[in-house]
């Protein structure tokens, strides 16, 4: 025994709770709620202890949707890798794709070309926009707002799908970043439909927010509830929107600088009670700075080749070594840690996934609760259950 | 600047006598070294890297296992042999074998979100893969290693000592293996099927030595001339055309019969 008293103790310590004896309580309610439950996202499951309709307990189940990705990792080769990381998170491929193609091109020292860098940058604040879009809406048709914002929001997604489309060839499925750089160019007329998305995008978040933001029975719904604290936010590894609702100030995209972040200029939205309403309103204000991004990164995409030209496609073996590198998804820190053994396929393939790890305070922020906010805060967190159990 | 990772260690040493600390270089270009924590002290070090003012590795980013089998590494040497009858001495390339023993390893990516710093890669070594699996748990230092220390206890199977909640997460309870292991190997008997994909075949042949089971197209030719491979296929095979539909291939008719 270490004998080191944990700072955060895991409330899922005990295995059982306790029945209360006393002649007014009644029976203490163990709920199975998913895998099949709409609200869980996907096949998610959570045993809910309920005390009449407060929560006391929580257990997330994991691994309805493992297929061990990591293993299937080590059986392919590099590059046979890159369409799978698309099945992780199947909202942010591009995001995906990008976290894994860094972690490569820094075991193998492969340098980028400046045009790919801009447009893993405009396809990345692409993929941001409307992952934080679909969350704002599935939110809002959790908390019971059955349609109507979560159509509004799906239907920005589907011009940004339909961008994604015509550049990749797949709305959701990109396979676009290699090793080295981007597999298609992005034609003029194809920067030209990503300006008129930019330029409206602001619009329709200001249609949403009048909508939305200040209305009344969402206040009620998210304000103080699930309120996650800043330092056990850092030690249980949050990140993402998630941490920074809580007042931390760390965006991989100002503290690595990783691509060309450096170039531009934006701010990192920061939340005061890390409530579910402030994990809410970052998504929003994140998408304003993604905005700001964008009209800065279309206008200055350099001209030049998007693939370095000594950038080895097949054959591909890199010197003996291990490399982690990590983006800043839009629901957090995703990051790929390789090791090489110099042979084509790599001997340690592993997804570090931000919608797992922000999971592990689900616990802490339900207890307490009822029952009918636990469906609010799971989908505060955002996840994607391809990326959880992968 | 945060501090090397030489001088991390040598703190460590000097803060914990008789502890071990071992730097692990990276050979590749990304040059992320790591530092390799002997088990006795690894959870008071833990804690050290996190409450120490300069370092504040107050983020455990990344859990996870690797694991190393043992394997056998061909060692020459060369050796000069004077040569008896006077004249010049000889260059003998000796070769020696030695088996390298395997371990599983746990490797946690520590970053400072309160310095804006890191990584420093801290690793945990096992004795073996079989009996000595334990390592002290890091989740009383850092709340994230929860879930992915016990996705290295399901995946991998290193016991951490000290985890509040040590159960498989990925895989179901009733599950045996570790599937992560190199030297893992997947059961065949559950959810095949004789598909046209060679590997597949191969493997239910092997599981079902009686019964051999017959590619598709092979199945086409030799159902109703071998009694053994017919008996197999009750249902008439499947044919794939060119136009990609399935079609069911009518049993043709046997010699003999009107």
């Amino acid at each position: 025994m270490s004998g080191v008293e944990p700072m955060f103790p895991s409330p899922s310590s005990g295995a059982h709770v306790n029945a209360v004896h006393d002649p007014f309580h009644g029976d203490l309610l163990e709920v199975s709620m998913g895998p099949h439950h709409p609200s869980t996202h996907g096949v998610f499951r959570m045993m809910v202890t309920l005390d009449g309709e407060t929560i006391v307990k929580l257990k997330p189940v994991f691994g309805y949707l493992h297929r061990n990705h990591e293993k299937l990792g080590e059986n392919t080769s590099y590059l046979g890798s890159m369409p799978y990381t698309d099945r992780l998170d199947y909202l942010n491929s591009m995001t995906n794709n990008w976290a894994y193609a860094l972690a490569v091109e820094k075991l193998a020292g492969q340098p980028v070309p400046e045009r790919a860098e801009y447009l893993r940058v405009i396809l990345a604040e692409l993929t941001r926009l409307l992952n934080h879009v679909c969350l704002a809406g599935f939110l809002l048709q959790d908390t019971g707002a059955s349609g109507t914002p979560l159509m509004y929001a799906f239907r920005e997604r589907e011009k940004i799908l339909d961008l994604f489309e015509s550049l990749s060839g797949s709305r959701m499925m990109c396979n676009y970043q290699r090793f080295g750089g981007c597999r298609v160019d992005a034609s003029p007329e194809w920067l030209a439909g990503a300006q008129t998305i930019t330029n409206n995008f602001g619009r329709f978040l200001d249609e949403y927010e009048e909508l939305i933001t200040g209305n009344e029975i969402m206040m009620a719904r998210t304000q103080g509830v699930g309120a996650l604290t800043p330092e056990l936010a850092i030690s249980a590894g949050i990140t993402g929107p998630m941490l920074r609702a809580t007042g931390v100030n760390y965006d991989l995209r100002k503290v690595d600088a990783y691509g060309v972040y450096s170039r531009f200029d934006f701010r990192v939205p920061l939340g005061d009670h890390g409530d579910t309403y402030d994990r809410y309103m970052i998504r929003i204000l994140e998408m304003r700075e993604s905005i700001k991004i964008l009209q800065q990164a279309l206008p200055a995409l350099p001209a030049g080749p998007i693939m370095d030209p000594k950038a080895k496609i097949r054959g591909f073996r890199p010197k003996a070594g291990e490399a982690y590198g990590r983006i800043e998804g839009p629901k957090g820190e995703i990051g790929f840690y390789l090791i090489s053994d110099g042979s084509p396929n790599p001997y340690r393939y592993r997804v570090r996934p931000p919608s797992l790890v922000n999971l592990t305070v689900l616990e802490d922020m339900c207890l307490g609760q009822t029952i009918a906010d636990a469906v609010i805060i799971l989908g505060s967190v955002d996840i994607v259950l391809g990326e959880v159990d992968r | 600047m945060m501090e090397t990772l030489e001088q991390v260690r040598d703190r460590l040493l000097a803060r914990f006598p008789g502890g071990e600390v071992t730097l692990i270089a990276n050979p590749g270009p990304a040059a992320q070294h790591s530092l390799a924590l002997g088990l006795n002290q690894a959870a008071a070090m833990a804690l050290f890297l996190r409450d120490d003012p300069d370092l504040r590795l107050d983020y455990c980013s990344n859990v996870t296992g690797v694991d190393w089998p043992e394997k056998e590494i061909v060692e020459s040497t060369k050796v000069t042999v004077p040569d008896p009858a006077g004249g010049p001495a000889k260059v003998v390339e000796q070769k020696t074998k030695r088996i390298q023993p395997g371990y599983l390893e746990v490797v946690y990516h520590l970053y400072s979100m309160a310095l804006k710093h890191g990584p420093v890669i801290v690793r945990l070594r096992t004795g073996n893969r079989h009996d000595q699996v334990t390592v002290p748990s890091f989740t009383p230092v850092w709340r994230s290693c929860e879930f992915q220390e016990r996705e290295v206890f399901d995946l991998f199977g290193v016991k951490f000592s000290d985890h509040p909640d040590l159960r498989r997460i990925l895989m179901w309870d009733e599950f045996t293996a570790h599937p992560m292991r190199k030297d893992y190997v997947e059961p065949d008997d559950y959810e095949w099927e004789p598909t046209p994909h060679g590997t597949v075949l191969e493997k239910a042949k092997a599981h079902y030595p009686a019964t051999a089971v017959a590619a598709p197209t092979a199945a086409v030719g030799a159902a109703h001339h071998t009694p053994a491979a017919a008996a197999v296929t009750t249902a008439a095979p499947v044919v794939r055309s060119d136009t990609g539909l399935e079609t069911r291939a009518t049993p043709a008719p046997k010699e003999g019969t009107p």
